[in-house]
Order: C-alpha cells, then sequence, then structure tokens
C-alpha cells in the first residue's frame, strides 16, 4: 500500500517527517485518521494525541492543538508545543 | 617620550585586552553556530505557515477577510516593534536597526501619524529613548535569552493584539536584521499588520489530484485561529534571526578588534626596543668617553 508523507512541524523544530501507513489526529471537529489518497483537507485541532503508524511500530506525540493541511499524498501538521510519548508502546 | 617602564605596562595591557577579545570571538563562534541551528530548525514552521495562509486568503478576500489580514482600511495609528539585542560589543548590529526604524518612525511623525514603539532588547531601547522616549510603550528583554520558544515570544504578541484589537493599532511593523549571511546581516522592516501573503510561496501549489480542500471548520475560522499564532511565530523567526545576526556581528567585530590589537603590540613593541636600544647605547657611549677622559 502507498505510503503518505507525513511531517510534524513544531514552531521551534521538526519533530518527524517521513513516509507512513496511517496517522491519526484530533481534530478540533472531531477525531480523524489520514491514509494516503485522503481528500484535500484542512482543519485546526484541538490537544490530544497524534498517533503515528507505520508497519507494526507507533509514535505518539501529544500536541497542544494546532492545525492540519491535508493533500491526497502528504500530511503537514503545524503543532504547538508537540511532545513525543516515548515508550508508549 | 614615554618611560621603558611606561610602554612595557602598555604593551601588557594590549595584551590583555586582545586575550579578552579573543575569548569573545570564539564564544560568539561557538554560539553563533548555536543561533544558526535554531533558526534554520524554526524555517519549516513558518515557512509551512506563510504558505498554508497565503493558500487561504486567496479563497477569503472578500469582506468577511479577517481584519488582520486586510487591515483596518486606516493608516492613521502605527505600532513599530524593534527588535535588537540586549548586549553591544557586536559592531553596528543594534545600531543599524535602530537607524532604520528610526528613520522610519521619523518619517511617520512628520507625515502627522500617531506612533507607539515596543522594543525588544535593551540596546534598541537604549538608542530610541533619546528621540522618542515617551512613546515607547514597553521594553521586552528576551533577545539574550538562551534558547527562544513560543512561550517567551507569546507576551510580545500577545500585547499586539491587544492594541490592535482596542483599536490602538492600524499598522504593525517589525524592524529586526535579517540574517543573509555571517558577514551580512540586512536591517528589515516587515509588516505584521496586515498581514503580508507573500504570492511566491502560494504559487507552489500542492497537487491535489483534482480534488477541492474541505474545510473543517469554515476557511474564515480557520484564518482567525492562524493569523494571531502566525504574529508569534514571525516574531520568534525574527529573533532567532537576530540572535544568530547578533553573534555573526560580534564574532567580525572582535575578530577585528583582536587584530587590532595585534597591529598595535607590535608597533608599540617596536618602539619599545627601539628606546631600548637607544638607552643602551647612550649608556655605552658615556662609559667609552668617560674611559677615554682618563
Amino acid at each position: 500500500m502507498a505510503k503518505i508523507h507525513f511531517s510534524l512541524v513544531a514552531p521551534e523544530r521538526e519533530l518527524f517527517a517521513g513516509d507512513v501507513d496511517q496517522v491519526d489526529a484530533p481534530g478540533t471537529e472531531g477525531d480523524f485518521g489520514v491514509l494516503y489518497g485522503h481528500a484535500p483537507f484542512m482543519t485546526t485541532l484541538r490537544p490530544g494525541e497524534v498517533i503515528v503508524r507505520d508497519g507494526a511500530a507507533n509514535r505518539i506525540f501529544t500536541i497542544q492543538g494546532g492545525f492540519a493541511d491535508i493533500t491526497p499524498e502528504s500530511f503537514t501538521l503545524l503543532a504547538e508545543h508537540a511532545v513525543e510519548i516515548t515508550a508508549a508502546n | 617620550m614615554a618611560s621603558l617602564k611606561e610602554m612595557r605596562n602598555r604593551i601588557g595591557s594590549v595584551k590583555a585586552t586582545q586575550k579578552i577579545t579573543k575569548a569573545m570571538q570564539m564564544v560568539a563562534a561557538a554560539k553563533l553556530r548555536r543561533a544558526q541551528d535554531a533558526a534554520e530548525s524554526a524555517r519549516p514552521y513558518a515557512t509551512r505557515m506563510a504558505s498554508v495562509i497565503a493558500n487561504l486568503a486567496q479563497g477569503v478576500s472578500g469582506d468577511g477577510a479577517p481584519l488582520l489580514l486586510k487591515g483596518t482600511g486606516r493608516e492613521q495609528k502605527h505600532l513599530v516593534v524593534v527588535a535588537t539585542a540586549d548586549r553591544g560589543l557586536a559592531g553596528g548590529f543594534n545600531s543599524s536597526i535602530a537607524r532604520a526604524a528610526r528613520e522610519y518612525i521619523g518619517r511617520l511623525i512628520r507625515d502627522g501619524k500617531d506612533v507607539q514603539i515596543i522594543c525588544i532588547g535593551r540596546k534598541g531601547r537604549d538608542q530610541l529613548r533619546r528621540y522618542f522616549g515617551e512613546r515607547i510603550l514597553h521594553t521586552y528583554e528576551i533577545a539574550s535569552a538562551k534558547t527562544l520558544t513560543l512561550d517567551l515570544v507569546q507576551p510580545v504578541a500577545t500585547q499586539v493584539l491587544e492594541l490592535f484589537e482596542a483599536g490602538e493599532a492600524d499598522v504593525v511593523t517589525l524592524f529586526y536584521s535579517r540574517f543573509k549571511s555571517v558577514i551580512s546581516q540586512v536591517p528589515t522592516a516587515r509588516k505584521l499588520i496586515p498581514a503580508e501573503v507573500h504570492q511566491a510561496s502560494a504559487g507552489a501549489q500542492p497537487d491535489l489530484k483534482g480534488g477541492v480542500y474541505t474545510y473543517e471548520p469554515d476557511e474564515e475560522s480557520i484564518l482567525e485561529a492562524l493569523l494571531p499564532r502566525n504574529i508569534a511565530v514571525q516574531l520568534l523567526g525574527a529573533l532567532l534571526e537576530n540572535q544568530a545576526g547578533f553573534f555573526a556581528s560580534q564574532m567580525s567585530a572582535m575578530d577585528n578588534a583582536t587584530r587590532n590589537a595585534g597591529d598595535m603590540i607590535a608597533s608599540l613593541t617596536l618602539q619599545y626596543n627601539r628606546s631600548r636600544q637607544a638607552q643602551i647605547t647612550k649608556e655605552l657611549i658615556e662609559i667609552i668617553s668617560g674611559a677615554e677622559a682618563l
């Protein structure tokens, strides 16, 4: 299955960039998951968890709100205060 | 003619100064690298945000556009944010920003506009206070923070937004020094309100595969959430560039100072050796002519 290019950027630095299977994010009007080929979509985010799924590996970040820009091939998440939760598996 | 002892002291003091400037230069070089990295890693966020705003702005150019984007329609009240460093000894770094801001403010005042000033960094305030003391609303001393974060910048952005919403500012301009390269920093003015939309970045349209963007909630709400944050982001970006520019400027200023001290030591040492030799020769002549007289 084709992968989507996901980048998670915080104001101070880029936290994650790479091709992944799926990304779950907390939208202001409901959580959503994004796969390759998603319809173009822009939304604001509420504080919550962003789950990056790639194969069997999951990486989880908490964000304090932010903004998502989704095109069929890429997902850019502008986050406020993003922190990775380590050893979340 | 100074005595030999005086000259020795003089050389010693120049040498001590040279050691200090040399040390400052090396410290600045090390800090420059870190500041440059920080400025670099903050860039993706700012560019992404600018391009998203540019995309959104095209869709809402009518009456519904947020005031932060299209402005209040007036140009009477100006707010000028001047970002400099907290410390000096960096060549013309602070002065060149302050001068650019001063010329701009002077022009506005001549045109009969109301001008208020917010300073970031002590040096800029010190230089502007002489001319526009009563116009300076507040000075933030966050320019020399070890790591600049959005949290540090937020109070400035909040004050700017409050002034804008209270109708105290129609146009907000930010002065800072753009970090072009290690040897070149350019004092730059950037409009924060109304937001400058960079059409160039809007040109890099993503491939939507024929789809149309869905907005959640609607475009206006997204813009209204993004624009205030964009002000903080732009301030942060400017401060990060300032910090890198400051260290670069300090580094070259201190490099110059070290070299000047070196030249001075060389010429003083030459002078010292000459007068020492002259004295020895004089003493020899005295001894020889004394011996001959016997």
